[in-house]
């Protein structure tokens, strides 16, 4: 396709919306991992973009970790905060409603999406406006919040310059801190001139892909959104139980016009995203930007201790999400993942996500974590559910940058018992793979079994004694899988314990 | 004194070097009796149950983890050529035992585990050698496989030994600790990805010029070798093991 065919495709503006209108395409109707990733493997742009993004901020998390002497203790003082927050969560939680109505914060309390979901629509048309500016967040994502907003009448503006990107481009993000790393600047020059004149001030007619041009464009588009807005919308990164503060970070300034300049301010907020006390937030302070960006210190820090006259948001809402997260909290193994603070270094150096990028995992949240808590939140009853803790090589790369230190490969592994409980639990009649599964079980429990087993390949190595790899196997299956692209080794026509029984015999 | 004089060691030959790739236990015998340990192999031994396990399949790994306990429970060392096996026992057999809620087996896992060592730790950790009077005149690239580095956490042993081997010429391999993408399972369940991890970890090793691909463990040579041999890229596979056996006196077995 040339590139002027690339353009003329552009989409009709759908007068019926008042912001871009996603991807139909629904997270839980997804295909399953191994076949979402076909399309990503061979967009070699993509792979260029992910790799080249992926690898320089790797790079630059190592470098950074390796400046803090003390890094590895930061990290399980993090892990034991978060572990004394899962452990006491009622009492946290209460401590920080009480904390946070005294120092005028109105809080709310909501099961799951939908009720997140309809209790910040109601705050929103309490305000008589419609429209909000948001500030990047995962939990409004979660609970698709913008397209609830637009339903109700209300046009919901992301202002990350990332956001925006995907925003306009009806796209879905593929990362949690970089969420438009699939899209390289010819795209996102193309995306802001074909789309911005549709909701707000256009792009420049003449508009380079300069990163600062486009920049820039981004600039003047969200400028007259943030001086209109009467209402902000956040998610939040902490929130200090003990004082009822509620902290935001972010990078890009975006964040701080949506928390300064709008009358009101709405954040929905997981309620696992608790720290008891103001000391604890250092180590998080420290561990985060170091992790997720690679810097010393995080840009733009935004910590709101209830209202104040004449600066900031002068009503201040706080939405305290479950959405699942009690119930992952029920599992003694899987409720490490609630530690995370979603810093997106597991899935900057995940090898998998690295080649496929993040739409592949059907879920806000992609890579390693994403692997481990979506099917948590969700259950394991969809296929794309079922497959994502299979998405992993369980190399392991991840365990060693988590800075909350979550065990992700046994979570994973953990996610894997699962999904085989669920369908044994559906299907009590054995599948393919469960029989062979069975049968493996049974043939590695004596030693004379698995003796027994060999006869096949000592059979096959004897009767091609001068072929050292088997080429294509077309029986579909794991066969093909293997053999579709990698030769196998011909088996050897004398296993090892028959080279050594014969030695010892002739001792 | 040879380092190895009086100690007996139960060699845990993998149930895949076993089937797949003997040569490389046989190797593993050959330098451990030429440092003068003795070497038995329980013939009652079959799988350390990584696959089963780690494809979620708990209830069908447990008897691999009581047969493991049963093979191996009196040795003081057992040793295995697989960096991925090893420390399936280590990290696993416990988990395993406890999913089948058997005190004693649990005990007995955690007991064992101490006894259970990669051959390369064995090597250079118990027997304090790093020198094993290898000989092996030929390019090599060594990929460090995730399971040896991050599990069973063997560190930079394996180097240590190649090191020490005369003649041999040692290339800097592209990108070492980026998984291969074997995976076990995940190399038929994600075959697509799978086959691209390791493309490029093969184009990585044929990059570096050398004749053979080393590593600890074969199932991840299985994997980029299969690759490496379907594009005719000329590299090798070889197992550490094999490239120790070696002597300038005497060829492998
Ligand atoms: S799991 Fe750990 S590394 Fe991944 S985003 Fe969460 S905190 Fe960061």
């Amino acid at each position: 396709m040339t590139i002027d065919q690339s353009r003329s495709t552009r989409r009709e503006v759908d007068r019926n919306r008042l912001t871009p209108a996603p991807p139909t395409e629904s997270y839980l109707g997804m295909p399953a991992f191994p076949k979402g990733v076909k399309s990503e493997l061979g967009n070699q742009q993509l792979r260029r973009n992910l790799r080249h993004a992926t690898t320089t901020i790797r790079g630059k998390r190592a470098m950074r970790q390796a400046e803090v002497h003390n890094w590895q203790e930061m990290r399980t003082a993090a892990e034991q905060i978060k572990n004394r927050v899962g452990r006491h969560l009622d009492h946290y939680l209460i401590q920080a409603e009480e904390k946070m109505t005294a120092a005028g914060i109105t809080v709310h309390w909501a099961r799951d999406a939908e009720e997140a979901n309809r209790i910040v629509v109601d705050i929103t048309k309490s305000k008589n406006t419609d429209e909000v500016v948001k500030i990047k967040s995962m939990a409004t994502q979660e609970t698709d919040l913008n397209e609830a907003l637009e339903e109700a009448g209300i046009a919901a503006w992301e202002t990350d310059l990332a956001e925006l990107i995907v925003q306009m481009g009806h796209d879905k993000p593929s990362h949690i801190l970089v969420p438009a790393i699939h899209r390289n600047r010819s795209e996102v020059r193309e995306i802001f001139l074909d789309e911005m004149g549709n909701w707000g001030a256009p792009a420049p007619a003449d508009i380079s892909d300069d990163p600062p041009e486009l920049a820039n464009a981004a600039r003047l588009h969200l400028r007259e959104k943030f001086l209109r807005a009467e209402v902000g919308i956040s998610g939040g990164n902490f929130i200090v139980a003990d004082t009822g503060s509620l902290v935001i970070v972010e990078s890009e300034g975006n964040g701080r016009m949506c928390l300064t300049l709008p009358e009101t301010l709405i954040s929905v907020v997981g309620i696992e995203k608790l720290v008891p006390t103001f000391d604890d937030l250092e180590v998080f302070l420290r561990l985060l930007p170091r992790s997720s960006t690679g810097e010393r210190m995080n840009p733009y820090t935004s910590i709101w201790t209830g209202v104040t006259e004449g600066d900031g948001p002068q009503d201040l809402h706080v939405v305290l999400l479950d959405n699942g997260r009690t119930k992952v909290l029920e599992d003694p193994v899987g409720r490490e993942a609630l530690r995370c603070i979603r810093c997106s270094a597991c899935m900057n150096v995940c090898p998998v996500y690295e080649r496929v990028g993040g739409h592949a995992y059907g879920s806000v949240y992609p890579g390693p974590i994403g692997s481990i808590l979506t099917p948590q939140l969700r259950g394991v009853s969809s296929p794309i559910d079922q497959s994502l803790p299979f998405a992993s090589s369980l190399c392991g790369a991840c365990d060693e940058v988590c800075p909350v230190k979550i065990p992700i490969s046994d979570i994973l592994v953990h996610m894997r018992h699962k999904v085989v409980e669920y369908k044994k639990g559906k299907r009590p009649i054995p599948t393919g793979e469960r029989v062979l599964f069975k049968g493996l079980g049974w043939m590695m429990a004596k030693g004379n079994r698995l003796a027994g087993a060999q006869t096949f390949t000592k059979t096959a190595g004897k009767l091609f004694k001068r072929k050292q790899y088997i080429g294509p196997i077309p029986i579909p299956g794991y066969a093909a899988n293997w053999t579709n692209a990698r030769d196998i080794p011909m088996p050897p026509a004398q296993t090892f314990r028959d080279w050594w029984a014969e030695r010892e015999d002739t001792k | 004194m040879a380092p190895g004089d009086g100690k007996t060691v139960a060699l845990f030959a993998t149930c895949i070097n076993d089937t797949m790739f003997p040569s490389t236990p046989k190797a593993v015998v050959q330098v451990l009796e030429r440092l003068g340990c003795k070497v038995v192999f329980p013939k009652s031994q079959s799988c350390c149950g990584q696959m089963l396990t780690n494809t979620g399949y708990y209830d069908e790994a447990i008897p691999s983890v009581r047969n493991y306990v049963k093979t191996f429970d009196e040795y003081d060392y057992i040793v295995g050529p697989s960096g991925s096996c090893i420390g399936a026992v280590r990290h696993q057999h416990p988990m395993i035992a406890r999913h089948a809620k058997d005190e004693g087996l649990e005990t007995a896992t955690e007991d064992i585990v101490q006894r259970t060592y990669d051959f390369s730790e064995f090597l250079v950790d118990v027997l304090g050698v790093e020198d094993v009077g290898a000989y092996f005149p030929h390019r090599v690239t060594f990929h460090p496989t995730c399971h040896s580095m991050r599990i069973a956490k063997v560190g930079d042993k394996p180097q240590r030994l190649l090191r020490a081997v005369r003649g041999i010429t040692l290339l800097e391999l592209p990108q070492a600790d980026q998984c291969c993408g074997f995976g076990g399972t995940f190399s038929v369940k994600n075959p697509d990805v799978s086959v691209a991890m390791g493309t490029d970890k093969a184009r990585n090793a044929a990059s570096t010029g050398a004749e053979y691909l080393v590593a600890g463990d074969n199932a991840c040579l299985m994997h980029i070798g299969g690759i490496l041999n379907r594009g005719n890229t000329g590299v090798q596979r070889i197992h550490l093991a094999e490239i120790l056996a070696n002597t300038e006196e005497g060829a492998t077995l």
